[in-house]
């Protein structure tokens, strides 16, 4: 646990929080693109440690929920097809589409896997020449390197019975869309760690300019989400804007070029829809024409399917930032983790689910003691 | 840990007559010559005692009077074996902790195995041959049997299911509706290590680690804390599936009590910690084989825990919460950070996340 342990330490954290209360002169509402840095946040209680007034706003980047429902639904369409071994993360099991999830499908004799790799699915195409392997490649920058890997590997051998059904996701783009809605509050962005280990940060500058907005590359760890958070408040509190790196022991500007390389070898922009925030322009990759032939969606040709949102589900206003997740008025009640009704419930990054699982449902009086019982 | 009565099978070899099939055939379950020689050759040797070697529809038992415990179980891992263990290993040693845990002393035990066609045999006579070992190291017998086999493709091999019956310790009262405030929550070593054990070998996942399962009968840990502290444990689980955080809640929904826990003070392994951050998942929750909470009152919680890490399998026992009369049916831990999360049930299996 080296390297993880030193960013723990509950004694630093005070020191660091001290200092947030310290700098922190008025009111600010930050942004953690991230749903691990939600995740994280929630689980050790950072958001309970800062001084009233400093306001998370959990952003739209859990790969899990933003993937769109008309997506799932072809994703369990294909996985209920005979001669189809559907391999997917684990937690876009439990993801609702419009009648049924991932794991009904398997229920109902849907060959469906959890694989840790997309290179664990291109392995059992190899293995399995009379299915056909099909991955559910959702994710942000952060996953894209891994499944590009997969298909171009599976291009070099030659593999007709392995494909990818690509829903991914960019994040710049995500900054861009929410800083330009009539309803935005966000004043800094915490920007995500792991997808700037793999771009690096160069495409941030120019949207901290554009839009005046403090954006800190921060990690995971409590710390790390301390000293973001504490690197934002500064900026904010001189009125400066400019992009900064708190996670250097991970990220360059540069980002890793070789995974970049294979990135733009394999996928071309493409117009994303974003499940509860609308289509993006630009904001997501798909295959390109080389290696179109990999492609799920043009494998199986999935039409008539008829997809319908739920209703009562809050699911955009929560990944938007504009409403925190108890306030939907399903939460907790129609909506639990056991009967998610959006995706972010599903997850563990989700912000719902964070919210339920770490008990934000709990009122403060009810915290306090606990707290106090420990003392 | 076989003491030394435990009997050897490390040099252990089919037997003539089960050589004819090296692998598990219909006929082994159809009560004819095939399943006889299973049991001749395989069964009564490994298991042997008085009350099996009637070999009747039933075993006589004999018992002191007092109130008796049962329980069964059913064991369906995968894979069959697995650093530091077995599923026989599993089957006799869960089975024995669900009784110790009620306060009762194991005695007897009964087996039934539904076999796959095509299974080897000399995996059955090591699964066989590790349920004798456990039974001799927990001091219970395997009175009676049965064996079904089902055809390729309909099983996975091998599913075990024990029942067990024990006698109920005199003076002890405990149950997952008794935990009280004030009560002192101990446990008696690491978490999480069957199921990072597990994982580590499990298809498709195999990470290289020195995780190994804590499978063990507990029974004798148990009755070291009940003889030095009993009429103050007021309810005892092992927390298998669901992990630490299902058995809590569930004593805390039983005993309409809140628990609180301290993050830090809980002993989890720094090759379990470390597996969990790489797949996402929380050692709260992963599963355990050989460990047990109690709930001891304040007074005698001390001497609780001294009894527990002078054996060897409480060494890392630890003292990890309190019971509060806030939040009833809730529990809470307390984070590094100082701050309080609650801790919900796992809904379902935990799933790795994306990233």
């Amino acid at each position: 646990m080296k390297y993880l342990n030193e960013f723990r330490d509950g004694q630093v954290a005070k020191r660091m929080a001290d200092e947030i209360r310290q700098v922190a002169t008025r009111p600010w509402k930050i942004m953690e693109v991230c749903g691990g840095q939600t995740h994280s946040i929630i689980r050790n209680g950072i958001d309970q440690m800062l001084p009233p007034g400093i306001e998370m706003i959990h952003g739209p980047g859990c790969p899990v929920c933003v993937t769109p429902l008309a997506l799932i639904d072809k994703a369990l369409a294909i996985a209920a097809q005979p001669g189809v071994i559907f391999c997917s993360f684990g937690d876009m099991l439990r993801v609702p589409g419009t009648d049924a999830d991932l794991f009904q499908i398997k229920g109902r004799g849907g060959d469906v896997r959890v694989v840790y790799s997309p290179l664990d699915a291109m392995e059992l195409a190899v293995k399995n020449p009379d299915k056909q392997v099909v991955f559910f490649g959702v994710g942000f920058e952060t996953t894209a390197p891994a499944n590009s890997m997969s298909v171009h590997i599976a291009k070099q051998r030659g593999l007709k019975n392995f494909s990818l059904l690509v829903s991914h996701v960019l994040v710049p783009p995500a900054i861009e869309a929410i800083m330009s809605s009539p309803e935005n509050q966000v004043q800094a962005f915490l920007a995500a760690g792991h997808v700037c280990s793999v771009m690096g940060f160069w495409e941030y500058p120019p949207l901290a300019d554009k839009f005046e907005i403090p954006i800190v590359v921060t990690g995971f760890e409590p710390l790390d989400l301390l000293d973001g958070i504490r690197r934002a408040i500064i900026q904010l509190e001189k009125g400066e804007h400019h992009v900064e790196n708190a996670y250097e022991r991970i990220v360059t500007y540069a980002g890793n070029l070789e995974a970049q390389r294979l990135l733009a070898e394999v996928f071309e922009l493409t117009d994303r829809s974003w499940r509860g925030i609308g289509t993006i322009p630009n904001s997501g990759w798909r295959l390109n024409d080389h290696y179109r032939a990999f492609d799920a969606e043009e494998r199986f040709q999935i039409s008539g399917i008829r997809t319908v949102e739920s209703l009562l589900c809050k699911a955009g206003d929560v990944l938007r930032g504009a409403i925190k997740p108890e306030l939907c008025p399903a939460f907790g009640k129609e909506c639990t983790p056991r009967h998610p009704l959006g995706a972010t419930m599903v997850s563990s990054e989700g912000a719902c689910a964070a919210y339920f699982n770490y008990g934000r449902f709990l009122s403060a009086e009810e915290l306090a003691h606990a707290g106090a019982a420990h003392a | 840990m076989p003491d030394n009565t435990a009997p050897d099978f490390s040099s252990w070899s089919c037997p003539l007559p089960l050589r004819d099939y090296p692998t598990i055939v219909m006929g082994h379950g159809g009560g004819g010559k095939l399943g006889n020689e299973l049991v001749e050759h395989l069964f009564l040797p490994a298991f042997r005692n008085p009350a099996l070697e009637n070999l009747g529809d039933a075993a006589v038992l004999e018992l002191s009077s007092g109130r008796l415990a049962m329980s069964t179980d059913s064991f369906v891992v995968q894979p069959l074996f697995f650093p530091g263990g077995s599923i026989g290993e599993l089957a006799v040693n869960g089975t024995v902790n669900d009784l110790s845990v009620s306060g009762a002393e194991p005695k007897f035990l009964s087996a039934s195995f539904i076999l796959e066609e095509g299974f080897p045999l000399v995996h059955l006579a090591a699964v066989v041959n590790s349920m004798a070992q456990a039974a001799a190291w927990a001091g219970v017998r395997i009175v009676t049997g049965d064996t079904k086999v089902v055809e390729r493709g309909h099983g996975d091999g091998c599913y075990i299911n024990t029942a067990g019956v024990g006698v109920l310790r005199q003076g002890i009262s405990v149950g997952p509706n008794r935990a009280r405030v004030a009560d002192v929550v101990l446990v008696s070593g690491t978490i999480g290590d069957h199921g990072m054990a597990i994982m580590s070998v499990r298809e498709g996942l195999e990470f290289e680690s020195q995780i190994r399962s804590d499978c063990a009968a507990l029974n004798g840990l148990i009755a070291d804390v009940l003889d030095a502290v009993g009429p103050s444990v007021h309810a005892m689980r092992d927390p298998t599936r669901g992990g630490l955080a299902s058995t809590l809640n569930e004593i805390a929904t039983s005993s309409n009590a809140g628990i609180e826990i301290d993050e830090a003070t809980v002993p989890v392994r720094s090759e379990v910690q470390s597996a969990c951050e790489l797949l996402g998942l929380d050692p709260v929750y992963v599963a355990n084989e050989g460990k047990a909470v109690f709930f001891v009152a304040p007074e005698a919680a001390d001497r609780a825990l001294e009894v527990l890490r002078a054996h060897p399998l409480g060494r890392e026992a630890a003292r990890i919460g309190l019971v509060t009369a806030q939040h009833p049916r809730m529990l809470v831990a307390r984070t590094a950070m100082g701050a309080n999360r609650v801790i919900a049930t796992q809904i379902g299996e935990q799933l790795p996340r994306i990233c």
